[in-house]
């Protein structure tokens, strides 16, 4: 593709099933009812000049460039605000029109600098471009009146630049701060010829102002005003490639801007079906750690942790680890090998590491990521409904009534969603909030939740199962559907369960701590305010009853009938880019792709085949077992991709322990991560932007990941995999991604429908993709439940063995933050660590006062598992009795507090909930000082810069 | 630092059991779970354990673990 900016029409698609037909310029054109002139005539490939229009804003009518006649109408209404009528007949040219087209351009130029050679938007302007569509040639006012040229940029912002002298005031920048993405930072202030852009009070530039830098504002500038400054850095680019961001479960697709091979900016497609043109910090700018000066770029090897790193060349590494991994496998057996898969690589790139690990080492002892955020959601849904999977496409938000987020920040954590929900949330939709803390989509402009319950962690079942209570026992169940779609005994007996006394609100309220009037108010909102749709995220799954609480949710849809439409359904917000991927893909240890157990022989069959080994009928360890096995001296070597165990997992010495009692830790990734230092072979990784493939994202929806420049590790990390299989003896001779998902869809079921083809035709395509759902499948469990009747499960609440006491009084709670993403790898070697440079405690100023904490002050965080310190910040976001602080900082390392409590059902580790106790501090705990000492020798590297002088 | 000790094992068993009291069959349940997400090797170091620390439900899961895979043999 070469370059050009995406078309525009000027304003907004209108849904209706009206048609109505006009004559633009002579062309007939049918479009919906309610579609604007502008639009239509843009539909038939016209252009009428325009400035403050675009097509994913609002019309907005100012600034009269659009003008047009219409036979019949008197004067010359504005294009963009004038609905199209049957048989209305629009003229777009005429002589009339021109003066006054000109006339406005030219009013506009009086008080624009005339620099466009030396402008880094020249040629990438609309400004320009309308200027010399109205054919405007000269300029009489001059420039010795009053006028903006001498303002001066604010350049604060780490990404864009604001360069107010070539502001038009079109409004564009502040209506897509307010409409496309929420936040209502910006405004106009001032009148008249004295109205400028402003963000936030007087006082405050962009990075002062509630700006969170989403960039919505720089994609709806028509003019240099808001510009990136990889552009006035770089230049203009010359090509597009659309690719799929490698941040979070979202998975919004951009065009990567390119100038020869080097990347200019992400721009959000508007074609993406996800983000549908929107984007957040992270994806948008934060792509500088693809170049960082860090990045390993060749293998390297050494035989024992306390050793320098010796670089070696791939051939080397590759036959020293075969080598190792053979060795290891004659010596203790294949089930002292195993793997560990990445959500932040491709379903390719998945696919080929589990296949590894079982047809290659010949164990199922795989597992990923997902084991430590959704693995519950999996078990979850798949008991109640039959798939692992959320239900619902995003669009189906726009439908929603009532919006119920539990264990979620999606302004954090998903910020592009969370745009789409608080934009239904204005137009009226009823919001309930179930959190421990006041996230900001509690209260934020023009949104408040109808119903906010601070549960104390780790009470989330309790506060679903008396919100059931209250919807069972009031007679707010949904019986007809209930009675069609789900087995009716176990409704019963569920219901008789719910209805006990002690599940109801009051009995519960000494437990959660919240009032039971919130809940019966809450209760009742979501099962009779019309559709209700449930998100999400790790506040759910990330406890001791982590598959219960997901269940408990998949109760309450179905006891209510909000399962298999628009509008409704269970929503998990995948944390990373391809977690549902990585699941689908194979990765847990006890199942093949397409979530079938390795028990089933059929199954196997298939494999069997397609692979030409035996596949173990037995499921293999999870990543907490290999850890624990490797300390027992049973767990030998271990192959992971794209992950970092040690800063990431809970338990943090345990981790350490497990890993330095391996012979053979093979890290495969971008950086020398915390994992890193104990590892024995370091294969370097490629990014997003280097590789081919697909990511799944929370809606199961397949999209493309386009190599836009070449890996300069030198491979992509499928082909590091194929490379390290064929150096065990594998004969693998994939030449594409495309191939290995033409070998994922002939051996599952769901994705028997997808390839590259039909990727790149339809941009995406949503699982299931098979004979009965060809074109997949926006919205699950439409007919009935894929496990044939939908299921109630009982869960009881069982509080979780972590408790507080006089010595830990206090409950942690972690979670991450909207500039930062998971460990920090990629997000801190951006920019974006300005807004946040390390991790902070959150704690009451009642817990705070009461230990003499102020905000800023080194406290130290102590639980039974460990201690580390941070700095504190206090706040009431956070109730009494509890704290909570982000993770994304190796220097922090807060999992060093956190225990190895986990999931009954997955193991998925109990982060949520950690009973600690802070006391100031004024310095670096024990194990922070260690762990410092032991990774800076652990990265040296001979021969380098790394390697610490004699 | 501990690793797979019986003791871990029993308690992830019994903390399943707590989760599926309620099931209908709850103990054939709890049998089914542990079969289908534990390792052999687990499974074994659990059974080898008479005095495990297993709490009654669990226990009577576990006799149904060990029954499958006498059947098994």
């Amino acid at each position: 593709m070469g370059y050009e900016r995406q078309a525009d029409f000027g304003t907004p698609e209108v849904r209706s099933d009206q048609e109505v037909t006009c004559f633009i310029d002579g062309r007939e054109v049918s479009v919906p009812a309610g579609t604007t002139v502008m639009r239509a005539a843009a539909l038939t490939g016209g252009s009428i000049p325009k400035l403050c229009a675009t097509d994913n804003l609002r019309q907005f009518g100012s600034c009269r460039l659009c003008l047009v006649e219409i036979d019949g109408m008197r004067g010359t209404p504005a294009s963009c605000t004038t609905p199209v009528a049957e048989g209305m007949k629009v003229h777009t040219q005429t002589p009339r029109l021109q003066k006054l087209r000109k006339g406005v351009m030219e009013l506009y130029i009086s008080d624009h600098p005339l620099d466009c050679l030396t402008c880094s938007a020249n040629n990438d302007c609309e400004l320009q471009d309308q200027a010399a569509a109205v054919g405007l040639r000269d300029v009489r006012f001059g420039y010795e009146g009053e006028n903006h040229l001498g303002a001066p940029t604010d350049t604060s912002n780490p990404y864009f630049d604001f360069d107010p002298s070539k502001c038009i005031v079109c409004s564009r920048c502040v209506r897509a701060c307010d409409e496309v993405q929420g936040t209502f930072a910006l405004t106009i202030e001032g009148r008249g010829f004295g109205s400028k852009v402003s963000a936030g009070l007087a006082s405050d530039d962009y990075f002062s102002s509630e700006c969170v830098s989403c960039g919505a504002c720089v994609q709806a500038c028509p003019t240099a005003t808001l510009q990136e400054k990889a552009v006035k850095e770089i230049g203009k680019p010359e090509r597009a490639v659309v690719t799929t961001c490698a941040y979070c479960g979202v998975g919004c697709t951009f065009r990567a801007e390119m100038r020869g091979e080097q990347l200019v900016r992400m721009v959000p497609w508007k074609d993406g079906k996800a983000n549908r043109g929107h984007s957040c910090v992270k994806g948008r700018f934060a792509w500088g750690y693809a170049q960082h000066q860090e990045r390993i770029l060749s293998p390297m090897i050494r035989e024992s942790i306390d050793q320098p790193w010796r670089e070696v060349n791939w051939e080397e590494a590759l036959t020293y680890t075969a080598n190792e991994i053979n060795r290891i496998r004659d010596q203790y057996g294949r089930n002292a090998l195993g793997g560990i898969t990445s959500s932040r690589c491709t379903n390719e790139e998945t696919f080929l590491v589990q296949k590894l690990i079982r047809a290659g080492f010949g164990t199922n002892n795989v597992d990923t990521c997902a084991r430590v955020c959704h693995s519950p959601t999996g078990y979850g849904l798949k008991t109640t409904f039959g798939t692992s999977a959320g239900t619902q496409d995003f669009d189906s938000v726009e439908d929603s009534d009532v919006v119920l987020v539990i264990g979620a920040n999606p302004t954090d954590g998903h910020p592009v969603f969370a745009s789409r929900m608080k934009r239904r949330l204005r137009q009226g939709a009823k919001l309930i909030v179930i959190d421990p803390r006041r996230t900001d989509l509690v209260r934020s402009p023009h949104i408040a939740a109808d119903y906010h319950l601070p549960l104390r962690p780790g009470t989330n079942v309790a506060v679903l199962t008396a919100l059931a209570h209250v919807i069972v026992t009031e007679g707010l169940a949904d019986e007809a559907f209930i009675r069609e779609r789900c087995d009716w005994d176990e409704y019963q007996h569920w219901a008789e369960f719910v209805s006990a006394e002690r599940n109801s609100p009051e009995f519960l309220a000494p437990v959660t701590g919240v009032e039971a009037d919130a809940i019966r108010g809450a209760a009742r909102l979501y099962a009779s305010g019309g559709n209700g749709a449930i998100y999400y995220g790790l506040g759910v799954t990330e406890h001791s009853q982590g598959s219960s609480t997901v269940m408990a949710i998949a109760n309450l849809a179905m006891a209510t009938g909000n399962i298999g439409r628009r509008g409704v359904g269970v929503n998990p917000l995948r944390g990373q880019n391809n977690v549902q991927g990585a699941c689908d893909m194979g990765s847990f240890p006890h199942e093949l792709s397409g979530y079938r157990h390795v028990s089933d022989a059929a199954t196997r069959a298939l494999f069997e085949a397609e692979w030409g080994v035996a596949i173990d009928p037995e499921p293999g360890l999870r990543i907490p077992n290999m850890l624990d096995a490797a300390t027992d001296g049973t767990f030998k070597a271990i192959y992971i991709q794209g992950e970092d165990i040690l800063q990431s997992d809970p338990d943090t010495k345990h981790v350490a322990a497990g890993l330095a009692a391996m012979e053979c830790v093979i890290v495969h990734d971008l950086f020398l991560n915390e994992t890193a230092n104990y590892a024995h072979v370091f294969l370097p990784g490629s990014t997003f932007l280097e590789k081919n493939g697909t990511f799944t994202n929370a809606e199961r929806r397949i999209q493309p990941v386009r190599k836009v420049m070449e890996p300069i590790n030198g491979y992509e990390d499928w082909q590091v995999t194929q490379e390290l299989a064929r150096a065990i003896g594998l004969d693998w001779n994939y030449t594409h991604p495309s191939e290995i998902m033409d070998e994922i869809a002939r051996l599952t079921p769901t994705f028997t429908g997808v390839n590259y083809k039909r990727l790149d035709a339809e941009g995406s395509l949503q699982w299931p993709v098979n004979d009965k759902a060809p074109d997949g499948s926006p919205i699950m469990h439409v007919d009935g439940f894929v496990r044939g009747r939908g299921k109630f499960v009982v869960t009881d609440y069982v509080p979780t063995d972590e408790r507080t006491g006089p010595r830990f009084p206090l409950l942690l709670t972690t979670g991450r933050i909207l500039s930062q993403y998971n460990v920090g790898a990629q997000t801190r070697r951006t920019a974006n660590s300005v807004w946040h440079e390390e991790d902070l405690l959150e704690i009451h100023p009642t817990d705070a006062e009461n230990r003499g904490v102020k905000s800023g002050d080194w406290v130290r965080l102590a639980s039974r598992s460990g201690e580390t310190t941070l700095r504190a910040h206090v706040t009431d976001r956070v109730a009494p009795g509890v704290v909570y602080t982000t993770f994304h900082h190796p220097a922090t390392q807060a999992n060093v507090v956190t225990t190895d409590y986990s999931d009954w059902a997955t193991n998925c580790p109990e982060y949520k909930v950690t009973a600690v106790q802070i006391t100031p501090s004024n310095g670096p705990s024990d194990w922070q000082e260690d762990y410092e000492a032991q990774a800076t020798l652990s990265r040296r590297i001979e021969g380098t810069a790394m390697e610490p002088a004699e | 630092m501990s690793g797979q000790t019986v003791e871990k094992l029993a308690y992830m068993a019994n903390q399943i059991a707590r989760n599926m009291t309620f099931d209908a069959t709850p103990a054939a349940s709890i049998a089914e779970h542990i079969t289908a997400f534990w390792t052999p090797v687990m499974i074994d170091m659990l059974l080898a354990q008479s005095n495990a620390g297993l709490d009654p439900l669990a226990a009577e899961a576990m006799a149904k673990v060990a029954a499958a895979r006498a059947h098994a043999g």
